[in-house]
């Protein structure tokens, strides 16, 4: 397959909803079941050790109308909270085994209240993620709630989630992440060998893809990108931060290279590609992931690190992407992005990077202001 | 007909003022430690561990208190705009606005009213702005600190790992008072603050258990304030313990003269989520002049459940503060968790309807609350009123509109009583005829 083409068929499956994403997987392994992984992060490896196909839920984008959920979530309620339950409201989940949400925000815990009552048969887990990555307790903590994730996940299915198949697991997503690192190092070095939408499509298909299907594509794909002889363009270099949770409509993506900014590096399904390294696959596999999220995870707007503050993050980050400037892209109404935003800016302003706010809707489809903004803004950065 | 409210009856300001006094003394102290600083803390109001402070000498501070003085005094907007004024978002939670912007201005430190705080010791339980918040407290004020990260009660009850690793972030939260006040942990000192804690929480379940009582003694929305206080900032003071002893004794011997809050009390209901402070009192009026009186509220219930029964352990000190920060306080449980309080409230406390406020700024409480409306209306047949406004930003609360929704409200539940009463009237005679022939 050419890069192209792999690039197209990941941007086929943006436009798939979850049971159709089922479907899909369920053409070349028959008994797959599927599990809906909220964001941001979660212990995927568990899922796929399981024999499930573990699927991003990053909302329905604008692929469905509401028609139940805006009763249940009010007006100042993200819009990934409301398609979310609005899937699940309209039985689109019913295939599937059960859905996992995190300790990212209040919204999601209340979400996935919500999700448990009305859907009393669904076998809804909820995993409280430590924010405390240095007491004595860490590991022992962070490793028990994987291995109750385990547990409970095995009592639903009715068979049992080996170590070895965990180790397994680890190993084919160890690999969707390596490569995926390699697109991302890539493309801060070479900024038009891919563009900025095109890696988003990419990363969001590792959310909707059995790894054992994906890890070859995307190696091709990387493979090619790398090999790939492209003529830099010019633009501001940019970090987009902000979209960790609901994503960003493709077209906003598209648009912000559009209006001629580069994209260098960005923090869109970070809970997907989360650790700076390989997850050590030999040994205790739940120790393992543990031990990954507290040590080695990149700085996220849910995850508190104290002596990693995550303006400190944001800086290196754009500094060893080599970017001059950062867009925030929050979330309409995400409060975890847009009280992030004041610490940001302050830390930006005294090191005296430019920066530009644009918020953002899944369902927003008219980009024209926001084109306007972003246009501006890398204007005044080119002819500063 | 409407029922007229006095408001000077002695019932409601004598509990009213003792609470407001010993407050006072604690805030004379917050403000005497902006000159003479002495060792204090940042906690969070919910699930707090404010007993391992005291037993240091730590002087408390609660920015959430600092936040609802200045809504309830009406000064939060000019802070709030200040805060927006440097980034924060219309849709971020007001609390954080109007304290940041607060001590932006200068009212932490010297020249303010609450001292700058030796140590900012995160609790989080529950609300995940708790993080954020300290976090820019921490960066604003350039003071460490420290996380207690408590697990969410995600299932019916926690697992050991949640305790021992709550547990060890107190003994490690216990070495950090150590190193800041060169004192000793003495263990005995926490039993003695425990045994005033038991007291107070005792009291506020007893004084919560009398409103189900007709009338009602308080008004468990709206005069819990002056109980919560008291329990989650002073608990395990003798002031505190003596405060509830006052309390307790003061409802009782009204429940003996037949009195309630309310010179009649018509309405019963249950209220759910956060006041608008900015107008309590316009709020309030807005219920009384229905004659309806809350008899319980989730709110009161944010630093802790203690109607349910759970009282700190002196024998066990860390273990049962650790157990309280997990699971006995009401933002640390889900929403699920929580219809099954209101539906507690609503069965045994012998409600008539349910009121939800929903408020923008605190999505700990609101986001999801049109199913609980849903759940309550439908499911179960309890009439349900939602309202929204914010706890802390005046400019959400709309008058008009406020009092439109609530007569209409009440206009219908009294409809429906009149007509269950002509019913029941009509199936009377219906039955004495029947026995006549
Ligand atoms: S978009 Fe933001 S507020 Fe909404 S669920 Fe995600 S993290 Fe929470
Ligand atoms: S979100 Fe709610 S609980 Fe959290 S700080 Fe704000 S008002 Fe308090």
């Amino acid at each position: 397959m050419t890069g192209e083409k792999i690039i197209q068929e990941c941007r086929d499956l943006l436009d798939l909803l979850p049971a159709q994403i089922l479907a899909l997987a369920r053409e070349k392994h028959p008994d797959v079941g599927g599990f809906g992984v909220f964001p941001v992060y979660a212990p995927v490896e568990i899922i796929h050790a399981a024999g499930l196909l573990p699927v991003g839920m990053f909302g329905a984008g604008d692929k469905i109308e509401l028609s139940h959920a805006d009763a249940r979530f009010q007006s100042f309620i993200c819009s990934i909270a409301k398609s979310t339950l609005e899937l699940f409201l309209r039985d689109e989940m019913k295939e599937f085994e059960g859905v996992v949400f995190s300790s990212i925000c209040d919204v999601a815990r209340n979400l996935s209240s919500l999700v448990k009552r009305n859907c009393p048969e669904l076998y809804v887990e909820y995993l409280h993620m430590p924010q405390n990555m240095y007491s004595a307790e860490s590991a022992n903590y962070a490793r028990s709630e994987f291995e109750r994730f385990r547990t409970n996940l095995s009592k639903q299915l009715n068979r049992p989630i080996p170590d070895e198949a965990i180790r397994d697991s680890l190993k084919l997503y160890n690999e969707v992440r390596h490569h995926t690192r390699r697109l991302y190092a890539h493309r801060k070095a070479h900024p038009s060998s891919i563009a900025a939408a095109d890696l988003y499509a990419v990363v969001q298909a590792s959310t909707r893809m059995m790894p054992e299907d994906f890890v070859p594509m995307l190696r091709e794909l990387c493979d090619a990108v790398e090999a790939s002889d492209v003529k830099p363009r010019d633009g501001v270099r940019v970090v987009v931060e902000g979209a960790f949770c609901e994503q960003p409509p493709i077209g906003l993506v598209e648009v912000i290279e559009a209006s001629g900014c580069l994209v260098q590096d960005d923090d869109m399904i970070i809970g997907w590609r989360l650790f700076d390294d390989d997850v050590v696959s030999n040994g205790d596999p739940l120790a393992a992931l543990s031990n990954a999220y507290l040590a080695s995870s990149v700085y996220t707007s849910v995850r508190h690190d104290y002596k990693k503050p995550r303006t400190d993050g944001l800086i290196d980050r754009m500094k060893r992407s080599g970017a001059e400037a950062v867009l925030f892209a929050p979330a309409k109404f995400c409060e975890p992005a847009l009280l992030d935003y004041v610490l940001f800016r302050q830390k930006l302003e005294e090191a005296d990077v430019p920066h530009l706010k644009i918020e953002f809707e899944e369902k927003m489809w008219t980009f024209e202001s926001t084109r306007t903004e972003i246009e501006t803004f890398a204007e005044s950065m080119l002819f500063d | 007909m409407r029922t007229t409210v006095s408001d000077e009856k002695d019932y409601r300001g004598k509990i009213h003022k003792l609470s407001r006094d010993i407050m006072t003394g604690w805030m004379s102290q917050l403000k005497a430690a902006t000159t003479n600083p002495v060792p204090s803390a940042y906690l969070m109001i919910s699930g707090n561990c404010v007993e391992i402070m005291r037993c240091f000498d730590i002087l408390p501070v609660f920015p959430e208190i600092n936040a609802l003085q200045l809504a309830i005094r009406k000064n939060s907007l000019p802070y709030i705009i200040k805060s927006e004024e440097i980034g924060y978002a219309s849709d971020n939670c007001a609390y954080v606005k109007a304290d940041i912007g607060f001590t932006m201005c200068g009212g932490v430190g010297e020249n303010g009213t609450i001292p700058k705080p030796s140590m900012i010791v995160c609790n989080f339980v529950g609300c995940n702005v708790y993080i954020k918040w300290f976090e820019h407290c921490s960066q604003m004020l350039n003071v460490p600190m420290v996380m207690l990260d408590i697990p969410f009660l995600r299932e019916e009850a926690p697992t050991k790992e949640d305790v021992a690793y709550v547990i060890c972030q107190l003994k490690e939260l216990i070495t950090k008072c150590e190193e800041l006040t060169g004192k000793k942990f003495d263990i005995d000192k926490l039993r003695e603050i425990l045994k005033y804690s038991v007291r107070a929480e005792a009291g506020w379940s007893r004084a919560k258990e009398l409103c189900k009582n007709h009338p009602a003694p308080f008004d468990a929305y709206f005069d819990s304030i002056n109980m919560m206080g008291p329990i989650n900032a002073l608990r395990g003071t003798k002031e505190a313990a003596d405060f509830f002893d006052a309390t307790i004794k003061e409802y009782e011997n009204m429940i003996a003269d037949g009195m309630g809050v309310l010179d009649e009390e018509r309405f019963r209901v249950v209220f759910e989520g956060p006041p608008p402070y900015p107008y309590y009192r316009n709020f309030r009026n807005l219920f009384e002049a229905w004659g309806a009186v809350a008899v319980q509220s989730t709110y009161s219930t944010v630093g802790g459940t203690w109607e349910f029964g759970f009282r700190h352990d002196p024998d066990n000190p860390l273990e049962s503060i650790a157990e309280q920060m997990i699971v006995h306080n009401l933002c640390n449980r889900s929403m699920i968790e929580r219809y099954k309080q209101i539906k507690t409230y609503v069965d045994d406390w012998n409600a008539d309807a349910l009121v939800i406020h929903s408020i923008k700024s605190c999505r700990l409480f609101s986001a999801g609350q049109g199913d609980m409306r849903e759940y309550f209306t439908k499911e179960l047949g309890v009439p349900t009123l939602m309202v929204e406004s914010d706890l802390e930003d005046p400019r959400y609360y709309a008058e008009a509109q406020m009092k439109n929704r609530i007569d209409a409200f009440f206009e219908s539940l009294q409809y429906k009583r009149l007509r269950k009463g002509e019913q029941v009237e009509m199936g009377k005679r219906g039955a004495g005829m029947k026995g006549s022939t």
